[in-house]
């Protein structure tokens, strides 16, 4: 985090006017935070006895960011993201049942079991995608932008990139595009502080909050642990932007709590176990909303009981549905290769039967 | 039918295609106030402004990848590459999310873009100007290959490209632009993907080819008739989808087969051709197949060098003797 927290509390019951969020709203986002948590966790559990393979993102740490965020959004407005996208995807609208399911590699999941954790899709809810290449998904967003500003509609797009990814060629050419044209997508670094094990610093010399500036485009910094700051800005930028206001840049600034990946250490090499218990002591989006909620006597540790207890179940369930479906059939495989089979001419030339 | 050429060709496709669909638009370098670097979009900016017709910055992924987006999105987008040695720098864009989007999202999404522009040498532009780029594109499952020789068959493919619901590499020739041709008039005129077109027809030899390399394979078989010898000359027309029944009837027809491509031959078109041959007409053959390619080198410039690299119309001759066992 850049800015130190003070620990004065303002008084209570002013902290969510003051941030103009409703109670009911700031109690939904704890019910998300709540459920993306104990989702990961899930997953986590899940993967640690072999019933997930492949890569595994967790976003734990970072639940406020994807709450405060996509919660500020309407249905027909874009989300897309990297590889670490579990509780976007549901924060869009994917059921958690479906995003497990993709986890399991089954034919109920997200994708079919065909895309796995890095790819969950929701077509439907308009989730773009867990994209696999660093920063590879910034064009695809701008290319929402553009399709939005083609057809004159009011939608917004919120294209989710990692640290790291700034200092990918496609996240500039992007940004400098939807400048010149003006187009409706928030670029939105989840600044987490390391791009897989290298700390941001070390890989830039400029500040995060800088690097759209040159494009021509605002960047506004927010502390993504809060998770009202987190909603209260992007009310204000995604109102702004139906209102024409061109493209916009944050550095949502977040934290990590568990390794770049499953195979990877929490901490030890690149990062300290002090820093990262420090974090999850003081800067847990959880916790900071907890407090804020009891301050404002809107929440109590039963309530929260009752929130938590029906996350976990949410969960349970989903890991439920994904152990219970069946996994693709043998069929599935050689299935939307092609949008388009044409009438004429061989598409396949593995030699192999494809009935 | 009208006598156009190749380049007037593509651009009445692209208005046609223009007209009937207003989710189509053309973006690249050059293509609205400079009417294309080669000229293809000559008027268009003019007949439907720019929200429809837009020039880029020179950034071939990011605008590579904003077509694919917008596809994603429900819009046809036609991406120009002022030529496909630009192309690499989109290629994660294509190959990455163009191509894959479709399965990994279980037919959630498709991707009807077109990125098309010159492939191939010109002459004397050297090594990095030089490349024929269609193998890295039929090399990934989800991209469709298509390689017009003609000025019909680039304005026919090219509306088969546009309404196509995949990916399409439309790879044209530099040198072809100018060609003038017979185009049937029809606003409907459509060349369906897949379906390859004999040229010219013979039954000692097969010459089996795409692209622009087609006028080099009947240069070849003017010179084998002067001595007697008829070559079928089939064009492929596209890569991918590829019309291996047209592919078996030559075979089967004269028996002896040599494969003309413009590009490298490690892993070449002709490579995977040959293959599907020997797995598919072994009986056929009455000699091994010859493959005649671009030398296995990078472009030189000097003009001796370079002729010496290209595929010639003697090199294809000496190959169909060979076949041929004179």
């Amino acid at each position: 985090m850049a800015q130190t927290k003070t620990k004065k509390r303002p008084a209570k019951k002013d902290v969510l006017a003051a941030l103009g969020v409703g109670a009911d709203v700031a109690l939904e986002l704890m019910r998300q935070m709540l459920l993306y948590r104990r989702f990961e966790e899930k997953a986590e559990e899940a993967y640690a006895i072999g019933k997930i393979g492949g890569f595994c993102h967790l976003h734990i740490g970072q639940e406020g960011a994807a709450a405060g965020s996509i919660g500020a959004l309407r249905l027909d407005d874009y989300v897309i993201s990297s590889y670490r996208s579990h509780t976007q995807a549901i924060a869009k609208g994917v059921p958690p049942n479906a995003v497990m399911a993709e986890l399991y590699g089954r034919a109920t999941g997200a994708s079919g079991g065909k895309g796995g954790s890095m790819h969950i899709f929701g077509a439907d809810v308009r989730f773009m995608g867990g994209h696999g290449i660093v920063g590879a998904q910034v064009p695809l967003a701008t290319g929402y932008g553009w399709k939005i500003k083609y057809r004159s509609e009011d939608s917004v797009v919120v294209c989710f990139i990692g640290d790291a990814a700034v200092n990918q060629g496609a996240f500039h050419e992007s940004l400098n595009m939807a400048a010149v044209w003006e187009l409706p997508v928030i670029y939105v670094v989840e600044h987490n502080e390391y791009g897989m094990g290298t700390a941001f610093n070390r890989v830039s010399t400029t500040d995060m909050e800088e690097k759209s500036g040159p494009h021509g485009i605002p960047g506004v910094s927010v502390d993504g642990q809060d998770v009202l700051a987190t909603y209260s800005l992007f009310t204000k930028l995604v109102a702004d932007m139906r209102g024409g206001s061109g493209p916009r840049f944050v550095n949502l600034e977040t934290y990590r709590f568990r390794g770049h990946s499953m195979s990877d250490p929490v901490s030890g090499t690149y990062r300290s176990t002090e820093e990262v218990e420090r974090y999850k002591k003081e800067e847990d989006p959880i916790r900071v909303l907890k407090e804020k909620l009891f301050d404002a006597e809107v929440l109590d540790q039963a309530g929260l009981q009752e929130m938590d207890a029906e996350a976990r179940r949410t969960a349970a369930e989903a890991a439920d549905f994904a152990e219970a479906s069946p996994i693709p059939g043998p069929e599935a495989l050689y299935s939307n290769v092609w949008a388009e089979v044409n009438p004429h001419g061989r598409l396949f030339f593995d030699g192999r039967s494809r009935e | 039918m009208a006598v156009m050429t190749y380049r007037e060709a593509l651009n009445a496709a692209l208005r046609e295609e223009m007209v009937r669909d207003p989710d189509v638009f053309l973006m690249g370098e050059e293509v609205a106030e400079y009417d294309g670097a080669y000229k293809v979009s000559k008027g268009l900016l003019e007949e439907f402004g720019e929200r429809r017709v837009v020039d880029s910055p020179i950034s071939e992924l990011g605008f590579a990848g904003l077509g694919v987006g917008a596809a994603m999105a429900g819009l046809r987008p036609v991406i120009e590459f002022m030529t496909f040695n630009f192309a690499f720098l989109a290629l994660d864009q294509v190959i990455n999310n163009a191509t894959k989007l479709h399965y990994m999202s279980d037919g959630q999404f498709n991707v009807p873009i077109v990125f098309r522009g010159p492939t191939g040498a010109a002459l004397q532009l050297s090594a990095q100007h030089s490349q024929a780029c269609e193998t890295y594109y039929s090399h990934a499952p989800g991209c469709k290959v298509v390689t017009p020789g003609t000025p019909a068959d680039a304005k026919g493919l090219l509306k088969a490209a546009i309404r196509d619901d995949d990916p399409v590499a439309f790879m044209e020739g530099e040198l072809l632009y100018n060609l003038k041709g017979e185009v049937p008039d029809d606003d409907d005129f459509v060349i369906p993907l897949g379906v390859a077109d004999l040229k010219r027809e013979g039954s000692d030899v097969s010459i089996i080819t795409h692209g622009k390399m087609i006028h080099v394979a009947l240069q070849a078989a003017a010179k084998l008739e002067k001595d007697g010898i008829e070559a079928d000359v089939l064009d492929l027309r596209t890569i991918r989808p590829l019309d291996m029944d047209a592919i078996l009837a030559t075979v089967a027809k004269t028996n002896r087969v040599v494969y003309l491509e413009e590009g490298w031959p490690y892993a070449g078109t002709g490579a995977q051709i040959v293959s599907m041959i020997q797995e598919e007409a072994f009986d056929h053959l009455d000699a091994p197949i010859r493959r005649v390619t671009q030398a296995d080198i990078p472009m030189p410039y000097a003009r001796n060098l370079e002729n010496l690299a290209k595929p010639s119309a003697e090199r294809v001759v000496e190959a169909c003797n060979k076949v041929l066992y004179r």
